[in-house]
């Protein structure tokens, strides 16, 4: 391959589609829920130890601090799930043209704004 | 074999291609599962959030779904880091820098699938 081929891959040049928001995006709640599977595993520690540690954690997820670390997240998860069943389609042959592409970017940005809203009040409420 | 590919979770881009699919749908089920225990459940106590996690099957199921999240994770940064830390976009020192960070992720993948095993098996 010839190294002195020209690249213009400057993201801050280039206007992006929708479909490569939905796609860094991916790429973003992926990373947060690789460190965030250390809190979970926290939780799921304390909540199985003992009785005492199981209640210390319902007392530590009543905090808004608390309620918006996990909160965050859940987004990040139902974003990434959402995301990635729209890869199976894609898998399938459905979705793969340029149109077909921004209505599933669309799509998923529409049901995970949803879902997002629906788990905040699931915590909250 | 490239050198980007030694770190990769199966040398192979075709199988890390169906593990992180097949992987992803383990997980899927096993949040189904836990979500729909915590959604409808109603309000649960510690003797039966113990009880559920002593239970053979359920055990099983989280066991498959950490070690789906392990190959999952490894896989997805992996693809991530490759992409990302080059020399390309952070000059001549990239390569190392990517390998100390990809082998700091493999650690932390690990350290994961252990703890998680401790916490199952602990009950």
């Amino acid at each position: 391959m010839n190294d002195k081929r020209p690249v213009n891959l400057d993201i801050g040049t280039i206007s992006l589609p929708i479909t490569a928001y939905t796609s860094i995006l991916h790429r973003v709640s992926g990373v947060v829920l690789f460190f965030a599977t250390g809190i979970l595993l926290w939780m799921l520690d304390a909540s199985l130890a003992s009785q005492e540690s199981f209640d210390s954690l319902k007392a530590i997820l009543t905090s808004p601090f608390a309620k918006l670390v996990l909160w965050g997240i859940l987004a990040a998860l139902v974003y990434h799930l959402i995301a990635g069943i729209r890869h199976l389609f894609m898998d399938f042959g459905i979705g793969e043209t340029l149109e077909g592409g921004v209505l599933g970017a669309r799509i998923v940005i529409g049901f995970a704004a949803l879902s997002i809203i629906i788990v905040g009040a699931w915590i909250w409420l | 074999m490239a050198v980007g590919n030694v770190t990769s979770f199966g040398r192979n881009g075709l199988s890390d291609w169906l593990l992180q699919r097949v992987s992803a749908v383990v997980m899927t089920v096993y949040m189904v599962f836990v979500f729909g225990y915590l959604v409808c459940g109603g309000e649960v106590t510690y003797a039966d959030w113990k009880a559920l996690h002593g239970n053979f099957f359920v055990r099983l199921l989280s066991l498959f779904a950490v070690l789906s999240l392990a190959a999952h994770a490894w896989i997805g940064m992996w693809g991530v880091l490759t992409d990302y830390v080059t020399v390309r976009l952070l000059g001549p020192r990239a390569t190392a820098i990517r390998i100390f960070l990809q082998l700091g992720m493999i650690a932390m993948t690990l350290t994961y699938v252990v703890w998680a095993i401790v916490i199952l098996w602990g009950i």
